[in-house]
């Protein structure tokens, strides 16, 4: 089975301030990783990979830095990379980011599944895996906590729904996501650490795609535009407490009482 | 194409400007300034950059705004019912729609759905446009996608609004891609301008930032809001109101996705319905700490729940998890206990009615959305609360 990973490189923590004063993103010392999300799809993908055979791929985007977490997909088992890095591809939302990607997959060359994570950890939208399925014209299923059986034509996996998990067997290719979960992550492996070092990682820029029209790229290819940043307002009505604990622990008492919280109920 | 251009004469101070980018796309290279594939086209630099920095743009073309008219409301079923989320979303588009004057939408896809249709005109849609077919049973994408296609082609409505649960989270990129257009994701306030453009608040870059955004060349505007982020209307009769039925060719209904098996998942009271909580956060050191504080929700008839770190660490059920990543809680009083309040966490509890956060670190951001900041150590104040209550109880 050829299945393809998507992974993105994310800040090394979601502490991410702006400063009220001058309105800038504070982002000083913030190291990068990969989307802890994407470690569950590409340990998927290892295992599947241990169970009907077959290659894994893996597909980026970002700055070149990003090369790390498909240095590091390789550390954990995956056998070809490529990240797609062009400062055309800057600004992309959702269509732009999925359109690219989708680009990006079919330049990698054929594929039987894609494997997304549930979200990223800076967007947080869970988006791009339903847009980018659909840009590569197949079905998705998302939310997939089990996979049970794969064949040279389908993939039957569990869905974790509200109320339901539903089985059901998918035709192939197709897109899944997966929960978190639904596999350990392997941690990065030494030894293919040193047999991966001088792997090649493409670099793939919008000369090597087959839409070359930047128009679908970046910002021009975003329907989305960010009209401003702000911090989050504050409430209006504050109180702060700053007296003793017991002082505090009465108070709140009170306050519980007073907004009849403490009515005994049933 | 927009790109920044860089005007190298007016630089003054080369190393300064590298510092203004968030993103570390301002370089260096051979003495010159150059801008990287990590360019997320944030302006940040043209704000801040005393000139240097330019945003080069190219007229794009604008989508006829006046053929696209009202606002759509995607319905969720579940088991048979309609998922909450959607009489609030109803809710929103009647504000939004009464704004430009048009009218308000729903979408009901379904299998055996039909009955359910007069009851998302009571809560203020005008007109329901009803997809009732056994192959809409469970949620596939091809027919459920298929179906909301042939509405919007039909119907041509300027913003449809879908809840942020699963099923919408999977149908609503679905179907942005497929008219190639905008999608915001998890939006906390939205509003219609006179050209109806959606102004779409959402948290962003998972840090403390809210981001305004907009879809404004592209038609239909899509996004999605979790539950229990808008008010559900008062309901009540409304016989202007129209039912549509509709079909779609059996070629429309097929789909890659077999169901072999639906299993109903034990029902579990959610935090999303609990009218109080006490949330537990980093502040709390060990998990048997946490018995403390599922006394004091259980004396106040509510329900333990938890940050992120707090699930992560193995300490709390998933369910139980407050936040972006986890539910969306709108709770008549939610007590925070050691909760530091990053965004993740405040975007889904900060529709609580009243917010009561006790955290030792006076410079906590959570004290910036609590209603009473209570500085001091939880640890403390807590069990002093439960004695109280328990005394009080037992006098009566």
């Amino acid at each position: 089975m050829r299945i393809t990973v998507c992974i993105k490189q994310v800040p090394g923590t979601s502490q991410v301030e702006i400063d009220p004063v001058t309105g800038v993103l504070k982002r000083d010392g913030v190291e990068s990783k990969m989307n802890p999300f994407d470690l569950y799809a590409l340990e998927t993908a290892l295992q599947m990979k241990h169970q009907y055979g077959g290659e894994i791929t893996v597909v980026s985007m970002g700055p070149p830095q990003a090369q790390a977490v498909i240095r590091e997909a390789f550390m954990m088992g995956a056998d070809r990379g490529f990240l797609l890095s062009d400062r055309r591809f800057g600004g992309a939302d959702v269509l732009a980011t999925s359109y690219t990607l989708a680009q990006g997959i079919r330049a990698a060359g054929e594929f039987d599944l894609v494997i997304c994570g549930k979200q990223t950890t800076d967007g947080d939208t869970a988006q791009v895996g339903a847009e980018l399925a659909e840009t590569l014209g197949i079905p998705h299923v998302t939310n997939v906590c089990r996979i049970h059986d794969a064949d040279a034509d389908t993939v039957t996996i569990t869905q974790d729904m509200p109320l339901h998990r539903l089985t059901a067997k998918i035709a192939l290719p197709c897109l899944i996501t997966v929960e978190k979960g639904i596999f350990e992550p392997r941690l990065p492996s030494y030894k293919l650490m040193r047999a991966t070092s001088d792997r090649e990682i493409k670099i793939l820029t919008l000369d090597d795609l087959a839409d070359r029209d930047a128009k679908h790229y970046g910002l021009n290819g975003s329907p989305t535009q960010v009209k401003r940043i702000f911090p989050p307002e504050k409430s209006d009505r504050q109180e702060r407490w700053d007296g003793s604990e017991t002082e505090s622990a009465e108070r709140l008492f009170r306050f519980l009482d007073d907004h009849k919280f403490l009515q005994k109920l049933g | 194409m927009p790109h920044i251009a860089i005007h190298q004469d007016k630089i003054t101070d080369i190393e300064a400007l590298v510092g203004i980018c968030p993103f570390g796309a301002i370089e260096i290279v051979d003495g010159r300034l150059e801008i990287s594939a990590g360019c997320r086209i944030c302006r940040l630099c043209i704000k801040r950059g005393n000139g240097v920095f330019e945003l080069v743009e190219e007229p794009i073309a604008t989508v006829d705004k006046s053929a696209w008219r009202g606002v759509a409301v995607i319905a969720e079923v579940e088991d048979g019912a309609v998922h909450p989320v959607t009489f609030e979303l109803i809710g929103k588009a009647k504000e939004l729609a009464a704004k430009v004057k048009q009218p308000v939408y729903a979408l009901l896809i379904g299998s055996g759905v039909e009955p359910l249709a007069p009851l998302l005109t009571e809560y203020g849609a005008d007109i329901v446009h009803v997809y009732d077919k056994e192959d809409f049973r469970y949620f596939r994408i091809e027919p459920y996608t298929a179906a909301a296609e042939d509405f919007i082609r039909k119907v041509r409505p300027s913003a449809i609004l879908v809840g942020g649960t699963p099923a919408g989270r999977s149908l609503a990129p679905r179907l942005a891609a497929r008219f190639r257009t905008g999608l915001t994701a998890d939006c906390t306030k939205l509003d219609m301008a006179e050209t109806t453009d959606l102004d779409q608040i959402r948290p962003a870059y998972g840090g403390n930032i809210m981001a305004h955004i907009n879809t404004p060349r592209h038609r239909p505007q899509f996004a999605t809001v979790r539950y229990k982020i808008f008010s559900i209307p008062p309901r009540r009769p409304n016989p202007a109101a129209r039912i549509v039925r509709a079909e779609l060719p059996p070629a429309k209904l097929v789909s890659g996705i077999e169901i072999l098996h639906a299993e109903l998942k034990e029902r579990v009271r959610g935090i999303e319905d609990a009218e109080v909580i006490v949330a537990a956060g980093r502040g709390v050191r060990k998990p048997e700490d946490l018995t403390m504080l599922q006394e004091l929700a259980d004396l106040l008839d509510g329900r333990l729940a938890s940050t992120r770190a707090l699930v992560e660490a193995g300490w709390m059920d998933a369910r139980c998890q407050i936040g972006l990543s986890g539910r969306t809680v709108k709770p008549k009083l939610i007590i925070t206990c050691g909760v530091s309040g990053a965004i993740q966490f405040v975007a889904g509890m900060n529709g609580a009615e009243k917010i009561v956060a006790i955290n030792s670190d006076p410079e906590a951001p959570i004290f910036n959305v609590a209603h009473i900041g209570i500085r001091g150590d939880l640890y403390k104040i807590v069990p002093k609360l439960i004695a109280e209550i328990k005394r009080v109880r037992k006098e009566d």
